[in-house]
């Protein structure tokens, strides 16, 4: 039964016809708690008393940045199924994930960035985080860029697959070779990266930002996996219909 | 829990001592790519299915099927 | 494996080596290329910031490492692009013996006529970018170890890009990400030389990374390179 049910998924035709009642109410959902939340934490959070104000960024930095991370996994794990079961919605799914991943690990580094101004009075700084950041930024790149080059869709899927599951590896020891150099120039000193313990208040729009960006990118996967099974299937009776319907 | 609004008006709630330009600025700028990858699908279908129809009408004799 | 497998392994390896480093030697001034681009580059260096010695003292470790690194990302390209343009790599990809272990012998022939000479030649560079007397030992050790990490990442960008026409700087983009611990645990170990630190827990990380990569990357190079010949 888990058999048919796992070859069944397989199946980009059926994918598609099942995800689309509820995607709509995912987005919905997502949106809301993306609005609910950054209200929450632009109006209402407390203004942390050494950072003031800019620690509202919080709410949307992080996030961003989980996401980045987790959304990598996603992406590998995505191609890693499609090698090793031949699967190609799995290599689709890889496929849409990409460039979700590099956009979300811009906006961390943007708003990294921009944090890192009225907090330590520079617009970029060498700090572990952020440099490990960029390397992820460059990982997502290299997919998208190894994704485009090849003409052979099979073989661009395959390939960049391959290249995900490298990088899936290396992820946790690029992060803490990055970590330990940092640390070179940052003797003693708890520095600014150094995140005091959270106040409950600033908790829960921070979970509520945080589950509303995983529900988003889950909402956006899929609907950008099954822009990716139009385009891939276009020559099937059933794309077709679905065309001329409009 | 206590919600407590923590600005005195829209002035200060814009201006955040100081730090509003950076908070808002990132807002805005998340805001712009959530929207961009919540709208681009849609988009890259309504131009799929354009061309899809233009391409059906020039050879419809052409259209595979399973 | 049985013993005539093994022995057919053995052969086939001796076999790949030997094919490698006669294709290596056959074109001598491909061989130098690295290390004039090492050179050039250690040039630029003063040119470019400052040829104040204390300065110079200062940005040594990272810049030779760096450079060093740069000159192994420009020797990766061909790595399989001429065996794939004649149809060679495909009966590698094809022969009974395990992949994996055949491209094995092309990285070690790269590591041995471009990280060896590299490394070799990074003292005398040393010298012209004024690096501290405590930091040569550390210089060579460190890329000795490390030029094998980086020939075992690159191979694998050199495969995942073998079937692309210009291919060579899309490698680049895709394999520097790897690179970047291997960078930080090199230079990382001549500067605390040069500081008068210990050095043993930087140089046994880039051997264990050295280890590491030598496990990872059999896989992920005859990975791409099946799917490369098969396209």
């Amino acid at each position: 039964m888990a058999w048919q049910w796992f070859h069944r998924l397989g199946s980009p035709k059926w994918f598609y016809e099942k995800t689309e009642k509820w995607l709509p109410w995912l987005g919905l959902i997502a949106l809301l708690l993306l609005v609910t939340g950054s209200i929450w934490g632009l109006g209402f959070g407390p203004s942390e008393a050494k950072q003031g104000n800019s620690a509202r960024i919080i709410y949307i930095h992080v996030p961003a940045a989980i996401l980045s991370m987790a959304g990598y996994y996603v992406m590998a794990i995505a191609g890693a199924i499609g090698l090793i079961w031949r699967m190609k919605l799995s290599f689709m799914v890889m496929k849409a994930a990409a460039p979700i991943g590099a956009i979300l690990t811009f906006l961390a580094l943007f708003t990294g960035a921009v944090w890192g101004k009225p907090t330590w009075g520079a617009w970029w700084v060498w700090d572990g985080r952020i440099t490990s950041m960029v390397v992820l930024f460059l990982l997502y790149l290299g997919i998208v860029a190894l994704q485009e080059a090849y003409q052979n869709q099979d073989t661009a899927d395959k390939i960049s697959s391959v290249l995900a599951l490298v990088g899936m590896v290396n992820i946790p020891i690029i992060y803490k070779s990055v970590d330990w150099w940092y640390t070179l120039h940052q003797p003693a000193t708890l520095k600014l990266t150094q995140k005091s313990s959270i106040d409950p208040s600033m908790a829960y729009p921070l979970i509520m930002m945080i589950l509303a960006f995983y529900l988003f990118y889950a909402w956006v996967l899929l609907r950008r996996t099954r822009m990716e099974i139009l385009r891939r299937e276009q020559r099937t009776s059933w794309v077709q219909d679905l065309v001329a319907r409009g | 829990m206590n919600l407590v609004f923590q600005f005195s008006d829209l002035h200060s709630f814009l201006w955040m001592n100081g730090h509003g330009p950076y908070v808002w600025g990132c807002y805005a700028m998340t805001f712009l790519g959530l929207a961009f990858l919540a709208l681009e699908p849609r988009l890259q279908r309504k131009r799929f299915i354009r061309q899809q129809k233009a391409l059906a009408q020039r050879k419809p004799a052409a259209r595979g099927e399973r | 494996m049985t013993q005539a497998e093994s022995l057919s392994l053995r052969r086939a390896l001796l076999a790949g080596l030997r094919r490698e480093l006669v294709i290596a030697f056959r074109h001598k001034g491909d061989l130098a290329n690295p290390l004039i681009f090492f050179l050039m580059v250690v040039v630029f260096i003063p040119l470019g910031i400052s040829e104040e010695p204390a300065m110079l003292a200062r940005i040594a470790p990272g810049v030779l490492w760096v450079i060093a690194l740069l000159a192994t990302l420009l020797s990766l390209d061909g790595l399989f692009r001429s065996d794939f343009d004649d149809g060679s790599l495909e009966q590698l990809v094809l022969s009974p013996q395990p992949l994996g272990y055949l491209v094995l012998t092309k990285v070690l022939v790269h590591w041995l006529v471009t990280g060896v000479p590299l490394t070799l030649l990074a003292p005398v560079l040393g010298v012209m970018l004024q690096l501290p007397v405590e930091g040569y030992l550390v210089l060579v050790l460190s890329l000795l170890v490390g030029t094998g990490s980086l020939s075992l990442i690159g191979s694998i960008g050199a495969a995942l890009t073998v079937g692309l026409r210009k291919g060579g700087l899309l490698l680049s983009l895709v394999i520097m990400p790897f690179y970047v611990p291997v960078l930080i645990f090199g230079s990382g170990a001549v500067k605390n030389a040069i500081q008068g630190f210990a050095v043993g827990a930087e140089l046994a990380v880039l051997v264990a990374m050295l280890l590491g990569w030598l496990m990872l990357a059999p896989f992920a190079i005859a990975g791409a390179l099946k799917i490369s010949v098969r396209a």
